[in-house]
């Protein structure tokens, strides 16, 4: 049984980076091809440093994922403290299920939304481009918001409501209370909101495309925007460059996990 | 103990001032948000979908969809399929991530989000080099001298693209949802006389519902919708909704055409989506997505 | 856990700074928002000349401080969308033929000065006074292209090549690419038809429909830039594009290759433009003059690979070299002489009734699910739906009915 799901892993997550190693693979790739593998070399790599472009839209996807995982942890963390409040069983109700629209709506229909809107008030304040780094941080902030909330939420459901109250009899204002009880215990459901808010704003494509203006491209945006001419092996190094990072940050955030779970295993011990 | 303490000695009363950020007035930002960015955009779509070109309240644009039945039906059979392989795949892998040890589960789940961080256009772009044919496939095949294979273009490569790209999504959920289930309650049914496979239906699959269901949710509502897969998969030959939408939207002349469309489209998921949800009967949702 | 709180909080404030100073440290710079294709101007990769960074360093020496901000766009409607909604104000554009005739119609483009463009005089005179911009205000052209058709010789027989047909060919099913937007696509089929492509009666166009559908089940994809991928991997052998890029796709795959079909084909140009909306004409016209500089021409024209209406790029011996050397006889392809009577077409502007209409018949294609080829595999895909549907149905009705027993029981 052990050996059965063990190949099973190994089959799923072999067919799942297959594609990663090819892309990998091509980024070494002599030729000018997306398709045939001409001889090893390190072209690309030179090639993508001298273009600023693709870095300027890495840059921005980056700012935009940072800025809009924020916003949307502070506006989701309230929103969460507040829902978790709430008396009124319908205006709950309601709030419950506004939230989840962004969730469940298809992502063409969001973005299209936005872009009506957004294209609308720009027009109505005659603003020469109503389309700029604001209108996708709501876009984004949007659609991050309710998987902050639903991850705050369980951990709110979770505490003990009695906790606050009697770090205030311990003397605590509410303010202290909260910071120093309340947060702390939410604050693993914080961490996953934002990464994952994180996530879903780094991976966004559809929305991101029709709430985009013209000073703000992000890599998307910019791979999609390659379409009069192709995809050169550029963007592969681009990508590997990227997952290679991504692999370093969770070899390291591996390593101290292990190292912190043994020093605990000692202290136990002593 | 410490709910029976608190229980047991009642606190002295002593006034206390309620800071007003600390209650539901938290949620305001929230809800002006909602109400900005989220119905507002939404009516939008609605008056699109409901006027011409020039502004006028009509019918017409409803009235065409009737042309485009064919393609939404296409489209919900592609999704439906991609979803059920998803499940059919997702499920039993996260029920092994869940059941391994907690510091490989770290390591596992990592797997399966890095992923979700390199681009889906980056992704579907590789996977089209690969099936292509004169792809990576292909190549092998025909070194090895066997006929070559024709799978771009086709609805296989299409939902092949599809799972691919969404699988994470349908894992995650269940597996979050596995985590949380408390081992003892197997233990128990092991006891009362299930035997393993008998343990796995009775309980860890009932638990599990939550879980499943959101994780249908985020294949299918993205697989439904998508435009860039059956372009770039499907050759542009197969024709789903997301394709409609995003080229009527684009063209001024046909964009309340696509408005309509969507709202359309958006109605019939959340509807589908809302009735779902009623099976997953269980109050805490919120754990369900990560 | 603070810690890690604090950590959050001052990555979060450092970013926004950041990009505060990154949204304020702009305001004395003059910013140029040039609009163009993607791939659509040497930008210093492989070793070429980045012009964007060459023309900030030429404004430099004016005692300018200019920064381009070169945003791409993948369509002419789309680019035609971003201006026309308001949403975004560009200083140059690069819009095709038909496209620029649309915008001057709308009044959406700007006259240009030609005085602050003293190069313009090396443009081509057989490119002066185009169609589009009859009365030359508007317009300088920036790259002209035509169509033709694309084949590998390793698996297309030299007997079946010379016209249009050749894309009908049911001899190479699944190996041929047809264009993925409805003007290049119903081109293709009324140039094989024998037809004007600028006529707006609609049966000429029904016939073409008809041509196209009746080609959907042999094509492998309708494409735009997967194109160079697949006919460089030999996944398709068959496709119709623009001549400068058969030269890029020949430098990969030297078992390629071109000609023009026989009785008519399209030409494209591309022209450098100011729309009403600009912030900064008089450096967009600076700019546009730029263009024309023979090394920046040359620069372009050797990274693009597009046939120029620039004197001082076609008189460059070092640029035909250059040309000659990645496809010999590179210049007659860019540059070919036709026969008398050949229909060398531009595609025009069409009003509103003739563009509904034609995006209506395009809509007809593309959601024509044929009736032979793709067929057997969606029947499967029905089947399989079904499947699935009852099984999930069948999976219910039994819960529902344990359930009801259980009840029974307690």
């Amino acid at each position: 049984m052990k050996a059965l799901s063990r190949a099973f892993m190994i089959l799923i997550f072999g067919i799942l980076y297959v594609p990663m190693m090819i892309l990998v693979l091509f980024s070494f790739n002599k030729d000018n091809s997306t398709g045939s593998f001409g001889g090893f070399s390190l072209r690309w790599y030179g090639e993508l440093f001298s273009n600023a472009d693709a870095f300027v839209a890495l840059r921005n996807t980056l700012i935009l994922a940072v800025c809009s995982a924020a916003l949307a942890t502070v506006i989701g963390t309230l929103a969460a403290v507040g829902m978790h409040k709430m008396k009124n069983k319908y205006v709950k109700g309601a709030v419950n299920s506004l939230t989840n629209v962004p969730m469940m709506n298809p992502e063409i229909v969001t973005g299209i939304s936005m872009m009506l809107l957004f294209v609308f008030v720009g027009g109505m304040l005659h603003l020469t481009n109503s389309l700029s780094f604001w209108t996708m941080l709501i876009a984004h902030t949007t659609f991050n918001l309710p998987y902050v909330i639903l991850s705050v939420m369980p951990k709110l459901r979770q505490m003990d409501k009695h906790l606050p109250e009697a770090a205030m009899d311990l003397g605590c204002t509410q303010l202290q209370a909260f910071f120093k009880v309340e947060l702390h215990q939410i604050l693993p459901g914080i961490i996953t909101g934002a990464m994952m808010a994180f996530t879903m704003s780094l991976d966004d494509f559809v929305i991101s495309l029709f709430t985009s203006g013209i000073d703000f491209q992000t890599l998307p945006i910019y791979i999609y925007t390659m379409t009069k001419k192709k995809v050169t092996p550029d963007v592969y190094a681009l990508f590997t460059l990227m997952m290679a990072i991504i692999f370093l940050l969770m070899l390291l955030i591996q390593l101290r996990r292990s190292g912190e779970s043994s020093k605990e295993k000692n202290g136990g011990k002593g | 103990m410490n709910k029976n303490i608190a229980e047991a000695v009642p606190p002295p009363e002593r006034k206390r001032v309620k800071l007003p950020i600390f209650s539901e007035i938290a949620a305001v930002p929230h809800m002006v948000w909602l109400a900005l960015f989220v119905v507002l955009p939404l009516i939008f779509v609605v008056y699109y979908a409901f006027t011409d070109i020039k502004g006028d309240f009509t019918f017409a644009n409803i009235a065409a969809l009737s042309q485009h039945a064919g393609t939404f039906l296409t489209s919900v059979c592609y999704a439906l399929i991609a979803t059920a392989i998803c499940l059919l795949i997702g499920y039993p892998l996260a029920f092994a991530i869940s059941r391994a040890s907690a510091k490989r589960q770290g390591l596992l789940i990592m797997l399966l989000m890095i992923p979700m961080w390199m681009n889906l256009l980056i992704r579907t772009y590789s996977l089209m080099a690969i099936l292509d044919d004169g792809g990576i496939i292909n190549g092998l095949l025909s070194a090895v001298g066997l006929p070559e294979l024709h799978i771009i273009g086709t609805a296989g490569a299409v939902i092949f693209g599809m799972v691919y790209d969404f699988f994470p999504y349908m894992v995650l959920p269940i597996y979050s949802v596995m985590t949380k289930q408390d081992t003892r309650l197997i233990e128990a049914a092991y006891d009362l006389g299930c035997n393993r496979l008998s343990a796995h239906f009775k309980v860890t699959l009932p638990l599990s519902v939550p879980g499943i269901v959101s994780g249908i949710t985020m294949v299918f509502v993205p697989s439904i919708s998508t435009f860039y897969i059956s372009q770039k998969l499907g050759g542009g030959t197969k024709e789903l909704i997301g394709d409609t939408i995003e080229r009527q939207i684009n063209n001024p002349a046909t964009r309340n055409v696509g408005a309509a469309i969507s709202l359309v489209m958006m109605i019939l998921i959340l509807i589908s989506v809302t009735v779902m949800n009623k099976f997953s009967d269980d109050d805490d949702k919120g754990g369900v997505i990560i | 856990m603070k810690k890690r709180v604090l950590l959050l909080l001052s990555v979060t404030v450092i970013v926004l700074l950041a990009i505060f100073t990154i949204s304020c440290g702009q305001n004395e710079k003059v910013v140029l928002n040039v609009y163009n294709w993607g791939e659509y101007i040497s930008d210093g990769s492989d070793d070429s000349l980045d012009v964007n960074a060459a023309f900030e360093e030429y404004c430099k020496e004016q005692g300018l401080d200019v920064e381009v901000n070169y945003m791409m766009f993948d369509s002419n409607e789309s680019m035609y969308n971003k201006i026309k909604t308001g949403a975004v104000s560009y200083d140059v554009v690069v819009p095709s033929d038909y496209m620029i005739a649309r915008m001057i119609e709308e009044d959406m483009l700007r006259p240009l000065n030609y005085s602050n463009i003293p190069n313009f005089q090396y443009v081509d005179s057989g490119y002066l006074n185009p169609y589009y911009d009859p009365e030359q205000q508007y317009t300088v052209p920036y790259f002209v292209g035509i169509v033709g058709i694309i084949y590998n010789t390793k698996y297309v027989d030299d007997a079946d090549i010379g016209g249009w047909d050749l894309m009908w060919n049911e001899k190479y099913s699944g190996k041929i690419l047809q264009f993925n937007n409805s003007r290049d696509a119903f081109g293709t089929a009324m140039f094989k038809n024998g037809d004007s492509v600028n006529v707006t009666d609609e049966a000429t166009w029904r016939k073409a429909l008809g041509e196209l559908k009746a080609q959907k089940p042999l094509l492998q994809a309708y494409v735009m830039d997967e194109i160079f991928n697949k006919m460089e991997t030999e996944s398709a052998w068959i496709a119709a594009y623009y001549a400068g890029d058969f030269l890029a796709m020949y430098e990969e795959n030297p078992n390629l290759a071109f000609y023009y079909p026989e009785g008519g084909t399209n030409i494209f140009a591309d022209a450098m433009c100011i729309p009403k909306t600009a912030a900064n004409p008089e450096i967009a016209e600076m700019y546009i003059n730029f263009m024309l500089e023979q090394e920046i021409g040359s620069a372009n024209s050797e990274f693009v690979y597009y046939a120029t209406p620039n004197t001082l790029v076609n008189e460059n011996t070092e640029y035909i070299e250059y040309m000659e050397s990645v496809y010999e006889g590179a210049m007659d392809i860019l540059a070919p002489e036709f026969p008398e009577g050949y229909n060398l077409e531009y595609y025009h502007n069409f009003d509103d009734e003739t563009l509904q209409m034609v995006n209506s018949l395009w809509e007809e294609l593309k959601i024509d699910s044929g009736t032979d080829d793709g067929s057997v595999a969606d029947v499967g895909v029905y089947i399989t739906c079904v499947v699935i549907v009852v099984a999930v149905a069948a999976g219910f009705t039994v819960r529902y009915i344990i359930h009801r027993k259980r009840r029974k029981y307690y």
